[in-house]
């Protein structure tokens, strides 16, 4: 297939993420040529989500890509001309490290499909099977569950190995996992089934805690229910993100929940931050003056500029600071500074504190009672939306397509074209290429920040309450000054993103250390391995840790273009995922990118109506509408449900 | 070129949007002549119904279209099978549904479905109720889907206790609310009784408590939405009070006998609301109103047979039932007196508390406190001041004057727009402490002067007051209910802004009348004081009219019984 593609196109896009997504769309939108290809065999690079076997095999495929050696010089070196020269790319990706997996979960051997009914009619001895074999295995996780992982400590990483991956996997166990799970495809249903039937209500009646018991085997059977994102993010209501998928009609690609609450961490518990309108009026732990006294904090930051007096002479001083002096109680303030601002660090000042308050009260209400989305089924579909966007306005696709090099000339400077691993040589006007794609040649001056993530899935919420379908947010304030703020988002199934009966966690900051350090002390304080969960019982009102992963990703945003060596002028670089909780970063580098190389062209303007599309050999008017009763009342029907989201749709049996 | 697209210009797209929207036209128009033939020549079968709802799905607004599917389906219901009617009536139902998507406030449609529902033999009011819910998630303020809501409710026997719960809900959701804070207090009494002895539609006080902190939760998160006010109004209010006759007046001189009843009441001549028992025999007379118009009124009066006045027994009783009240009341009078009375004593209680309740002033008290805490939060928050205004009259008016006069003050300056709805509220609360001042004094006399009252009222309670002093306000009339001073002798009204005098009519024992420094303009403006037959002295100077060319002979004219006229 890739033989027969095209060697001409106005732009190569080279990776799939956020931005290198939204530049594919609006180029093509605004009617250029696009080949937009990716290395990978999945869409989003580091912005993907994957299935749990999906990511198992992320991790893995990790670790054969970082095997693969220098390459002998292939044969693409004989298409470069005299004229020109090669810009080679990076042969392994170097974005992820420091990856570490532990199991919690019990493992049952002898677990499998026919035996679950069993299983469930008896879960004591379930239970009593798995705390033993925990407690066996509760130093030795390795031994235990050798088959799927192992994780080496940090510390034995000598000086070479520490790009590695530490995921040790063999191959021949992997397959099996991987059969085992082809097996069972089938039964899915039948187990899901068997879920529902333990979740009712009845099980309120027995003395046991309600909690279900999830074992490694189930996640893994129910694998495709997950869809887990490397990177954690979410999209500001008003947000540029939101405005885009709108503006652009991207959105029909993508569905969203609110998230639904916002928690803070505060004197070792996890409570809800009230900071919509409703929420101040239903909270319960909220005395009536501090309720007063919170609304009209948050109604003056609304519109903090018209009242400068109010903060004109503490305009240097901290944002902590500030809030002390407004007549909060400490719990209000701790709710404004780290859960609604998120402003935990020590530098923010009064006036980027209030701007954060603002921008998180403008963006509450317009779909929810917070002021934050998540799309459905992960954060990676944002990218294959505008994938699906470039497509149908004729952008080229090719996923698992290696790029060997750029072609520069050597007169203009200018770059001509890219050479493939099949030897193609594609020729374009402008490249747009993801940093990660770069080689060390390229990248030489650059110092990458990094993320610190981890990523967890537990069997209970942070917080308890009436619905077990809740997304949370969460801000954990730095432990001792100087580290940085934890974020923890928590889906729930409703979000397509985890099995019935679990929760999937992501916990992100920016690292200083490796990921495992900066975050293995927050998630001790949220939750308990699922081991020790009989022994203290004072503990049993944490979630339980069934599974962690934990992975430093790069952070290769606000780098200054000049920084790159050597780079064309007809080539732009995209960054991978920041650290930010927004897409705000990804989407002005995209537009910043699209204006810089098509200034007189619109970003992303919406598409036009179906019915004002002209297609070939037709133009004359399409026959005159409604020429009978029946078209009428259709046409009429169709306008209305996009007005009001169908009450009582449902209701018509 | 393969993924080009070619698109319509905006004038393309204007041209073919009209062409569009004729179309539309003619076919609404033809559709709506072929049903008014169709029924004018009694053809309703189901054509007309396919027609209607052409025409209906998309304008639900078209009640005469309602009708008429009306008249077709009564019709069909006697023509069809009971299997087909179900089918049309499950038809029908969407219809309805895709109706109320189209406008889901459409009166014709909501109505439609209602008429629908109490037709069927076995209507599923399970899943009525549940398009209410769903309609209410969409718009929680929908008042047209409460109404429904409310007669589902009623029909299908929904226990108040769901139905308060459903109100939970969307108040939990949004609580500016009105639709859903009124059905509450529709509930509530309804889940709690009160035991007879108890006011009728009033709260236990543990509901009430707990009421009272829902709503202070609404107010104090948002001081500025008035639901929750209103409602925490109705929490603190009364119910009705019970009808009772006032007071009871008989006057041998005037050979008259006056009523005045909790309520404005219209009294037919010749019927049965009011009966007047003389020494125990029923006695036929003519009720009138003082002012002579006959409309709803407090005050009763009848004229007395100087028989029964002039004979030489020791007294006699009159007693005066009312019928519709079931309330009565009696007074004697004696040989040697003038008049007689029979009245309540016009407690603080009794008389001007129907703001709010009688409830305990524990309650009360915290509730003021609790108000006072926001006041100092939302210095400028009118319902808070406004309810803090109420509270201090609920607990004690008299002891509370002076604060509440200041916070009157703080009222009017943040909403000048209401400034003067304050003023004769504040004038009505002044009227209200003269009255019980007087009542504790047992006297007739009323001083209200220098109050800068705007408005007067009660004028019902002051039957018996023979002084009244009005000198020093800003009333621009004596208003016709002024005419229920029957016993008044001395008016003073000086130094206001009157123009017009209609109260001062019939008033069988004023004599002196002072309206200087008024702003009286014509001498027909004096024409209902000449009913007043025992008026003698009438002082009327610094008015305009005093300026006229010959006002003395003019006014010697209009009122010749007056003796001294100052101009």
């Amino acid at each position: 297939m890739a033989d027969s593609l095209p060697t001409e196109f106005d732009v190569v896009i080279i990776g799939t993420g956020l931005p290198e997504s939204i530049l594919a769309a609006a180029c093509s939108r605004s009617g250029q040529r696009v080949l937009h290809i990716d290395s990978r065999s999945y869409y989003g690079g580091n912005w993907a989500s994957f299935s749990f076997s999906g990511l198992l095999s992320w991790l893995k495929e990790y670790q054969q890509n970082s095997d693969i050696g220098e390459e002998s010089n292939a044969a693409w070196r004989d298409l470069i001309l005299e004229t020109e020269e090669a810009i080679t790319f990076c042969k392994k990706d170097k974005t992820i490290q420091h990856t570490e997996v532990f199991c919690y979960a019990g493992q049952n051997v002898e677990d499998s499909v026919e035996e679950l009914g069993a299983l469930q009619k008896n879960p004591s001895s379930m239970t009593s099977s798995t705390l033993t074999e925990l407690l066996d295995s509760s130093c030795s996780h390795e031994e235990k569950h050798k088959y799927f992982t192992s994780y080496e400590m940090p510390a034995k990483h000598t000086e070479n190995s520490d790009r590695e991956i530490s995921i040790e996997v063999t191959d021949i166990e992997e397959s099996l996992e991987k059969e085992k799970y082809r097996g069972d495809k089938t039964c899915t249903c039948t187990i899901s089934d068997g879920d529902k039937g333990e979740n009712k209500p009845a099980e309120d009646n027995t003395v046991q805690p309600k909690r279900n018991r999830i074992t490694y085997s189930q996640i893994v059977k129910e694998g495709r229910r997950f869809n887990i994102d490397l990177v954690s993010k979410l999209l500001y209501s008003q947000g540029l993100l939101i405005d885009l998928l709108i503006k652009s009609n991207v959105s029909r690609y993508a569905e969203f929940e609110n998230v639904t609450r916002i928690l803070a961490f505060r004197e070792g518990k996890v409570e809800q931050v009230p900071c919509s309108r409703a929420d101040v009026f239903n909270s319960k732990e909220l005395t009536m003056v501090e309720k007063r006294m919170l609304m009209k904090f948050l109604a003056f930051c609304l519109d903090y500029e018209q009242h400068p007096d109010e903060y004109q002479t503490l305009k240097q001083c901290s944002f902590s600071e500030y809030l002390k002096t407004k007549n909060l109680t400490p719990n209000l303030q701790h709710f404004v500074l780290h859960s609604i601002a998120m402003t935990s660090e020590s530098s923010c000042t009064t006036i980027e504190g209030l701007k954060a308050t603002r921008n998180f009260l403008q963006c509450l209400g317009r779909f929810g009672n917070t002021p934050f989305l998540f799309p459905l089924y992960g954060q990676g579909e944002i990218p294959q939306c505008f994938c699906r966007m470039c497509a149908v306005f004729g952008g080229i696709y090719c996923l698992r397509h290696k790029v060997q090099c750029l072609v520069v000339d050597k007169e203009s400077g200018r770059c001509k074209a890219i050479i493939d691993h099949f030897g193609q040589r594609i020729n374009a006007k402008y490249f747009i290429v993801e940093d990660s794609y770069l080689s060390e040649e390229t990248c030489s001056n650059v110092q990458y920040k990094q993320i610190s993530r981890a990523v967890l899935i537990t069997d209970q919420s942070m917080l308890k309450t009436d619905s077990d379908q809740q997304i949370s947010i969460l801000i954990v304030p730095p432990a001792e000054p100087g580290t940085c703020a934890v974020r923890v988002t928590e889906l729930c199934s409703s979000t397509m993103t985890c099995m019935k009966d679990t929760y999937l966690v992501h916990l992100t900051c920016s690292s200083s250390k490796t990921a495992r350090e900066d975050l293995e002390s927050v998630v001790k304080k949220l939750f308990t391995p699922y081991a020790e969960i009989e022994i203290e019982r004072e503990e049993l009102r944490k979630p339980r840790l069934l599974w962690a992963l934990y992975f430093n990703m790069r952070d290769s945003s606000g780098i200054s273009r000049s920084l790159y060596n050597g780079l064309p002028s007809n080539v732009y670089v995209c960054s991978g995922p920041d650290c930010g909780l927004g897409n705000e970063h990804a989407v002005k580098q995209a537009e910043t990118l699209f204006q810089e190389i098509f200034p007189n062209e619109e970003f992303c303007p919406p598409p036009p109506n179906p019915e004002d599309i002209i297609f070939d050999g037709d133009d004359k008017q399409p026959q005159a509408h409604g020429t009978n009763d029946i078209t009428m009342a259709k046409v009429e029907s169709s306008e209305e449900s996009k007005n009001l989201e169908n009450p009582g749709e449902h209701l018509q049996n | 070129m393969h993924g080009r697209l070619k698109v319509k210009t905006s004038e393309e797209q204007a041209e073919a949007k009209r062409l569009e929207r004729e179309q539309k036209l003619k076919l609404y128009q033809s559709a709506t002549r072929a049903v008014f033939q169709k029924r004018q020549a009694g053809e309703l079968d189901e054509s007309v119904l396919e027609l209607t709802s052409q025409i209906l799905g998309a304008n639900p607004d078209f009640a005469t279209l309602w009708n008429c599917r009306r008249e077709v389906l009564q019709q069909l219901e006697a023509q069809k099978s009971p299997e087909e009617l179900a089918t049309l009536v499950k038809a029908e139902l969407g219809f309805l549904e895709s109706c109320l998507r189209v406008n889901p406030k459409s009166y014709g449609t909501w109505h439609h479905r209602c008429w629908l529902l109490g037709r069927l033999p076995e209507p599923n009011w399970a899943r009525e109720l549940e398009l209410c819910a769903r309609f209410l998630e969409v718009d929680e303020r929908n008042f047209h889907c409460w109404d429904y809501r409310r007669f589902v409710a009623a029909q299908a026997a929904v226990p108040p206790a769901e139905e308060l719960a459903f109100t939970d809900s969307l108040i939990t959701r949004n609580f500016s609310n009105y639709s859903s804070w009124h059905y509450r207090s529709c509930l509530l009494p309804q889940l709690h009784p009160q035991p007879d002895s108890g006011p009728r539609g009033r709260l236990p006080e543990d509901v009430l408590l707990k009421e009272l902190e829902l709503v202070q939760n609404a107010f104090f998160t948002d001081p500025n939405d008035q639901s929750a006010w209103f409602y925490h109004r109705w929490l603190l209010g009364r119910a009705d009070p019970q009808d009772a006759l006032h007071c009871l007046h008989v006057s041998r001189d005037e050979a008259c006998l006056t009523v005045s009843f909790s309520r404005p009441l219209l009294v037919g001549s010749r019927t049965e609301t009011l009966l007047l028992m003389v020494d125990e025999s029923p006695l036929i007379v003519e009720w009138r109103t003082p002012d002579g118009r006959h409309q709803p009124s407090h005050i009763w009066l009848c004229d007395l047979p100087t028989t029964f006045l002039n004979d030489q027994l020791p007294q006699h009783t009159f007693r005066v039932i009312w019928t519709a009240g079931n309330a009565q009341k009696e007074c004697v009078i004696f040989k040697d007196c003038q008049e007689g009375w029979c009245r309540d004593s016009a407690t603080d209680e009794q008389l001007f508390r129907c703001e709010l309740s009688l409830e305990k002033s524990t309650v009360l008290q915290s509730e003021l406190k609790s108000c006072k805490e926001l006041q100092e939060l939302e210095p400028e928050n009118k319902w808070c001041l406004l309810t803090i205004i109420l509270l201090m009259r609920a607990l004690d008016p008299l002891l509370y004057e002076k604060e509440t006069l200041q916070y009157f003050e703080t009222l009017k300056a943040v909403d000048p727009m209401r400034a003067a709805y304050l003023d004769d509220l504040r004038s009505k609360f002044l009227l209200e402490n003269s009255v019980l001042r007087m009542e504790y004094a047992e006297v007739r006399v009323l001083h209200l002067a220098h109050k800068d009252l705007t408005v007067l009222c009660h004028l019902e309670q002051l039957l018996l007051v023979t002084h009244l002093d009005l000198s020093h306000n800003h009333l621009r009339a004596l208003p016709p209910a002024l005419a229920a001073l029957r016993c008044l002798e001395v008016l003073q009204a000086s130094d206001n802004v009157i123009e017009s005098l209609d109260g001062v009519t019939n008033l069988p024992r004023l004599q002196e009348l002072s309206l200087s420094n008024n702003c009286l303009q014509q001498p027909a403006a004096l024409q209902p004081l000449a009913s007043c037959p025992r008026l003698l002295h009438l002082n009327l100077q610094g008015n305009p009219l005093c300026q006229a060319v010959g006002i003395l002979e003019h006014l010697a004219q209009l009122l010749p019984s007056v003796s001294s006229i100052l101009t």
